[in-house]
């Protein structure tokens, strides 16, 4: 890359990645505090992650202007991991969806993501905001009313606050004013520090404490799976909003190999796998930022809050972080594809039903995804299998013109004979390909079928119309040998 | 004469009867009239069609071909048309380009789709009218 890109990426707009970067930060300790909460380790494994995450993705990121951080998805992954083995075995599983993600990198995995159907998209959105919602259930066990009520304002504040001014993020008012209440009216409720300790310092450096065996990497290795496609999957959507939100191109590859990149120095400083996050980069870009200095002031300026506020960041009450959490799942669910369920295909709505349904029942993305993908498939197989068959008699009834249009494969060869009656009282049976196509060794093992079978009754056949791809295919394979090609 | 205009719309009803409004404000010299339509995308409107069409080019598409009935239904009328499609918060960057092109005067329709926003807020077509140096014409 030239000197003079790299110095647009970094300082084309400094003032915008500046103030972009600010906001982005104050909009970030909330949400990497809660996601650790989700994930079920201490708040500071969140927020080391945004904060690595978020500084190195500044500087080996393909997406200038995309926020990453310590996300919600990557989080409702690792809940079991952490509840079974602890946060070693977390930072460990971290690190190796790092690698993975390079490799996905490096091996240009990107263009494979077009085999995830906009369907499965919407649905893995739409999974993702309600197990963050459900996620906050837990924090109202117990609870008296005061919960329900400070919740209750968090959220009228978050929405009804931007009709005030847009200028300060109304999430970060929201908190300062519910935190306030609570901490002068002395409620008791649970806050922040309940959760998990908060220590006021850098990151250091340290491996994860586990034994490097195949046992361990057989523990981890199906979550780290899980979190690479996942944190590929979101990454790359956001990449693409932001890509449609600044009118520029990005590299898709580039950002893989750099999401890799800030999970390895993630899980080697403490912190928990992250990913790109579609609010914090839409929100990053409304603010101004499109540079690559915005991600890296965010990440710097949420440490020093951390490090300066610490002592006032635990009193945070829970209820105004279970407000913004439902927030978050409200801003994350794709609420145009519930109105228009019924005006989409059958097929489309019922993957992304299945994709959802098998999210809430797994609570595992990475399942629905896959649910979602192989559904497609058949529904695809399926649409595609059919095949009409026009029968025509010609020569007063003596011989029969089949004409044939659509796909022959594996799925459809079963319809396609049924539809051709053998038992016909006639000399001669032309076949017109000119309209379908041969895929594979089962379409010219039905072709061969066809034919011996006529061949029994003494009918002759004849193949017409057969398309070049078709016809090598049929020479390769060496089926119909006596009648092909006249 | 106001010949180069451009038309600030976002496909609704209200757009739609500003570009009828404008094709008979100028039907005297229509010949000479040249049209440019202007659609400005925001964040939630990208998120949406990027979650909607897999990628910014397929969604860039979409818009355009969103829009070519209007150009085809505006051409027909004998007026030169064409579409703009702007990123960003829609009243800033419409003032932007309205302010760094030369045109004769902007046309918008007073009211677009989300009325709540309008009530509270205060309208694209106001900030327009305040801040775009052209002369603006607010269809009604």
């Amino acid at each position: 890359m030239s000197i003079s890109k790299i110095k647009e990426q970094w300082f084309g707009n400094v003032r915008g990645d500046v103030l972009a970067g600010i906001v982005v930060a104050l909009a970030l300790i909330p949400e990497a505090i809660a996601f650790s909460i989700i994930a079920g380790v201490d708040p500071m494994v969140g927020l080391y992650a945004s904060f690595c995450i978020a500084v190195v993705i500044a500087f080996v990121g393909g997406r200038p202007g995309m926020i990453s951080g310590a996300t919600g998805a990557m989080a409702l992954l690792m809940i079991t991991l952490v509840a079974d083995h602890g946060i070693e075995y977390l930072l460990a599983t971290t690190i190796l969806t790092g690698i993975l993600q390079i490799l996905f990198g490096v091996f240009k995995l990107a263009r494979f993501m077009k085999f995830i159907p906009r369907s499965v998209m919407v649905g893995f959105v739409n999974s993702l905001a309600i197990l963050i919602f459900t996620s906050q259930f837990q924090h109202f066990v117990d609870e008296t009313w005061i919960m329900y009520a400070l919740v209750g304002l968090t959220l009228a504040i978050i929405y009804l606050f931007p009709l005030v001014t847009r200028a300060v993020p109304s999430t970060l008012v929201a908190i300062v004013v519910v935190s306030a209440i609570a901490i002068s009216m002395n409620f008791g409720v649970r806050n922040v520090g309940d959760m998990g300790a908060l220590t006021q310092s850098l990151p250091f450096f340290a491996l994860p404490n586990i034994p490097l065996n195949l046992e361990t990497l057989m523990i981890i290795m199906p979550y780290a799976l899980a979190l690479t496609i996942v944190g590929q999957l979101e990454s790359l959507l956001t990449a693409s909003i932001v890509d449609d939100m600044t009118d520029t191109d990005s590299d898709k590859n580039k950002e893989s190999r750099g999401q890799g990149i800030s999970n390895i120095v993630a899980g080697c400083f403490g912190g928990m796998a992250g990913c790109a996050m579609i609010g914090q980069s839409v929100i990053n870009v409304k603010s101004g930022g499109n540079g690559r200095l915005s991600s890296l002031v965010s990440g710097i300026v949420l440490m020093f809050l951390i490090i300066v506020l610490g002592g006032v960041v635990v009193q945070i009450p829970m209820a105004a972080l279970a407000g913004v959490m439902i927030m978050v799942s409200i801003g994350t669910f794709d609420w145009s594809s519930v109105r228009n369920l019924h005006r989409v295909p059958k097929t489309d709505a019922s993957v992304m039903v299945v994709t959802v349904l098998t999210v809430v029942i797994t609570h595992n993305l990475a399942y629905g995804v896959l649910a979602g993908v192989v559904l497609s498939m058949i529904f695809f197989a399926v649409k595609i299998s059919k095949v009409r068959v026009l029968p025509l008699y010609v020569h007063e009834g003596r011989k029969k013109i089949y004409y044939i249009q659509g796909q022959l494969f594996f799925a459809s060869v079963t319809d396609f004979l049924d539809s051709i009656d053998f038992k016909d009282d006639i000399d001669e049976v032309t076949i017109d390909l000119t309209e379908s196509h041969l895929w594979d060794d089962s379409a010219i093992g039905a072709l061969d079928n066809l034919e011996t079978k006529f061949e029994q009754n003494g009918v002759t056949v004849h193949f017409k119309g057969l398309n070049g791809e078709s016809s090598r295919l049929l020479n390769r394979l060496g089926g119909v040998s006596k009648s092909a090609g006249h | 004469m106001f010949k180069n205009i451009l038309l600030a719309t976002d496909g609704s009803e209200h757009s739609n009867r500003a570009i009828d409004q404008t094709l008979k404000m100028i039907s005297p010299y229509k010949d000479q009239g040249h049209i440019e339509l202007v659609y400005a995308v925001d964040g939630e409107k990208s998120k949406k069609d990027v979650l909607k069409y897999g990628d910014s080019h397929t969604a860039t598409a979409k818009r355009k071909e969103k829009f070519l009935d209007t150009i085809q239904h505006i051409e027909g009328q004998g007026v030169k048309a064409n579409i703009s499609i702007l990123h960003g918060e829609p009243s800033e960057t419409l003032i932007e380009y309205a302010n760094n092109g030369n045109y004769d005067c902007v046309v918008i329709g007073s009211r677009g789709r989300n009325k709540l926003q309008t009530l509270v807020l205060g309208s694209v077509s106001h900030k327009l009218v305040k801040y775009v140096k052209s002369p603006v014409v607010i269809i009604k």
